[in-house]
């Protein structure tokens, strides 16, 4: 029965493909966290802000202003209060511009937490680019303690060209802080 | 299609004198139902799986209809046995997820690609039996296990209630941090174990149609029935794996501090929507492709004609394939979607409309001029025909991302996927069992039973489920056990049409029953010179190995 021998490594040899295939789409499913993450980043999809460490701003365009309001935002979890210095800012695009929030510790522990942030309208969120921010980093404050933060941005003036985003007369940046791993918060 | 007439009478004095013998060779009972490697045994054991689930999901539905006759809680706390009111309306989230879920992953699909596709893939290509008989019997026998895990659930806490109350799409973090307790756990399990037990199945499907294939039978002669389980076998093993990877996330999040779909640990819900429906877009051709196939073979049949532009309905099944698996956000218009994102999904959502077109289109085509005849298989068949074509322009309307703004998540959707769904694909179900009834079990049904199954059913499912058209545009929400009194008219009337419904489902058990146990003999090819494809050259029903001499197709 070479026949059905050969069939039969055939067969194998098919199943193993189709199920390397199978193996290949799960590997896919879980490569889509860290694509999906560095889309977002690049296309500024779901109003992902853009990050530009110490660069300079391009520069105010003359005549075209902008509202930037602020929102503030805390995870239940998280025992601060959190609010921006001004709710809204009125910005020339391509300007350097600087808001403050400030945050308080209303409990009796350091807590340490990190914010997490986006911008709408989404489509603004490739042109809303941070120079300096607290959301880059994890902020540990003491029982009680106040501090002021600085965030440092400015509107990418391409948003002037792009069909999609040119109307927007308001961008609106909101921020929510979390605590960092509660585990550690409790000891 | 593959014209068989032809070489049907050598093997067939073959198959007579075969079937003199094969009675001795069968195995025991215990051997041959729950060790069987046989996959026509296999594939009654799927049918009666899918249609003891689809007794309860069906039954989970007819309590939802009774809650929903009229406005008010009427019975939900009476169900739940508490007084407590948040754990009542848990209940009901608990009703629709379990609905959802057993209708898809233990009914339609167990139906469609393990009971249908089982039994009548390998002997439509003139095969012996699957690739891996004993890799058939272990997805069979891992459905079992998926199905009880499922219905455990229902006794173990899922936060507010008992049971996983998430809805079938499992969204986080309704499914994370929203349902405390072991019953989303359960499901998701449930949903490991009947994933793993399709991707096996479409991995043998796949080779057995690609190498087991008779002499002269190319993929180019090959039904369309069998063309349809080979696109939605991939299918199943390029979306299934998606769905394993994200309800694994959601596993890890729930219990081993992961953060994938948690803002607060840098995740992304709406990641987890893009995964799902990511597998759950294809799952819904899954659904329907065998049933495009069956639908294909019966209108042939019933019009004495080969089926109208048998390459153009084979490769508009593949074009559908595989356009679906780039659709997936318009079932996420909503999620905030930007403009350029939300023109691509509904121009490449309505591109699906071409080959559906082809098909429904190539169907009528098959019927012109054709010599008709409206046995029990065809007028299902038509009603498939006619109502997937509804749903299908519902789905027209709703692959507009602007129109989605108002329409999503009310009784609108509701109504079109169940006018493709368990108005499609369930008829297609229903023609394809009176269709292989007597090749299956050797007998015949009643042919009066089954026009007053067929005409009680169509004017139920109608009376239930096209008024939801009504209530959808007027803004009813889906998911709720309440609604105002202005929805009352239409809701009262659906329910109505549930238990015409209901009376047509019985008149199907009667019909099975009595056709199994005082059915007359059926002839080998009951339906004349339409049926052209390998299994009605075979003895009704089937000797248990077929093809032990190949056929050759000319």
């Amino acid at each position: 029965m070479t026949a059905a021998a050969a069939l039969a490594r055939k067969n194998r040899r098919i199943g193993l493909a189709a199920l390397l295939i199978a193996l290949a789409m799960l590997g896919l499913g879980y490569a889509s966290v860290p694509l999906y993450r560095l889309f977002c980043q690049v296309t500024g999809l779901n109003g992902t802000t853009q990050k530009a460490i110490g660069a300079e701003a391009p520069g105010a365009v003359v005549g075209k202003m902008l509202d930037v309001r602020f929102d503030a935002n805390v995870a239940p979890a998280l025992a601060w209060r959190f609010q921006p210095e001004k709710h809204v800012d009125r910005v020339a695009v391509g300007a350097r511009e600087m808001a403050f929030f400030t945050a308080t510790n209303l409990s009796d522990k350091p807590i340490t937490g990190t914010a997490s942030f986006n911008v709408t309208p989404d489509q603004a969120g490739q042109y809303f680019t941070k120079i300096q921010c607290f959301c880059f980093t994890e902020q540990t404050l003491r029982p009680g303690e106040t501090v002021r933060m600085p965030v440092i941005y400015y509107v990418d003036p391409r948003l002037l060209d792009d069909p999609d985003a040119k109307g927007i007369s308001e961008i609106t940046l909101s921020y929510t802080f979390f605590p960092v791993d509660s585990g550690k918060g409790k000891d | 299609m593959t014209d068989t007439t032809a070489t049907a009478a050598p093997f067939q004095l073959y198959e007579d004198h075969g079937h003199g013998h094969h009675a001795e060779h069968l195995p025991g009972f215990f051997q041959r139902w729950f060790m069987s490697t046989n996959h026509k045994d296999i594939g009654i054991l799927y049918l009666i799986f899918a249609i003891f689930a689809g007794i309860v999901g069906g039954a989970i539905s007819g309590l939802m209809r009774l809650e929903l006759a009229a406005p008010g809680i009427q019975y939900l706390p009476l169900w739940a046995g508490t007084d407590n009111f948040d754990t009542a309306l848990h209940l009901w989230n608990v009703l629709i997820t379990a609905h959802g879920l057993i209708m898809v992953f233990f009914m339609v699909m167990p139906a469609m690609v393990g009971g249908f596709g089982n039994y009548f893939v390998p002997i439509m290509i003139g095969a012996p039996d699957m690739a891996f008989p004993r890799m058939n019997n272990i997805s069979f026998w891992l459905l079992v296990p998926a199905f009880i895990l499922l219905l455990s659930s229902t006794f173990v806490s899922g936060g507010t209630g008992p049971g996983a109350g998430t809805g079938w799409t499992v969204y986080a973090p309704l499914s994370t941090s929203g349902s405390a307790g072991p019953a989303v756990d359960l499901g998701i399990l449930a949903l490991h174990i009947a994933g793993a037990s399709s991707i096996l199945g479409a991995i043998n499907f796949i080779t057995t149609i690609l190498n087991m294939r008779a002499p002269g039978m190319t993929l180019h002669k090959m039904p369309l029935f069998a063309w349809s389980m080979l696109v939605t076998s991939f299918l199943l093993l390029l979306a299934l794996p998606v769905l394993a990877a994200a309800i694994t996330m959601l596993l890890t999040d729930r219990n081993f501090g992961t953060t994938f779909f948690d803002a607060s640990g840098g995740g992304d819900p709406i990641l987890y929507q893009h995964l799902f429906w990511f597998f759950g877009h294809p799952e819904v051709y899954i659904m329907i492709l065998p049933g495009f196939g069956m639908i294909s073979h019966i209108i042939a049949t019933f019009s004495r004609k080969p089926v109208f532009g048998y390459l153009g309905m084979a490769y508009a099944m593949v074009a559908i394939g595989v356009v679906g698996f780039i659709v997936w956000a318009h079932h996420m218009f909503t999620t905030g979607l930007s403009v350029n994102t939300k023109m691509y999904f509904t121009a490449a959502t309505m591109v699906i409309a071409v080959p559906t077109g082809i098909k429904i289109f190539s169907w009528i085509a098959t019927m012109w001029g054709g010599s008709l005849s409206f046995r029990t298989p065809m007028v299902w068949a038509l009603g498939f025909v006619f109502m997937f074509t509804v749903g299908g322009v519902t789905g027209v309307v709703l692959a507009n991302g602007g129109i989605d703004n108002y329409v999503h998540d009310t009784y609108y959707v509701i109504a079109h996927f169940h006018y493709v769904l368990s108005l499609g694909a369930v008829f297609a179900l229903f023609a394809g069992f009176y269709y292989w009834f007597p090749k299956m079990s050797g007998k015949n049904y009643s042919e009066l039973l089954g026009q007053l199954h067929f005409w009680l059913f169509f004017a139920g499912v109608n009376m239930l489920f096209f008024p939801m058209h009504f209530l959808g545009l007027q803004g009813m929400p889906r998911r709720y056990p309440d609604y105002p009194d202005a929805y009352s008219y239409w809701n009262h009337f659906a329910s109505i049409g549930y238990g015409v419904m209901l009376l047509g489902m019985l008149v199907f058990f009667v019909n099975v029953i009595v056709s199994l146990v005082a059915g007359r003999k059926a002839a080998a090819n009951p339906w004349g010179e339409g049926a052209t494809t390998l299994e009605w050259t075979l003895p009704s029903p089937p000797p248990f190995h077929q093809f032990e001499q190949l056929p050759r197709i000319d």
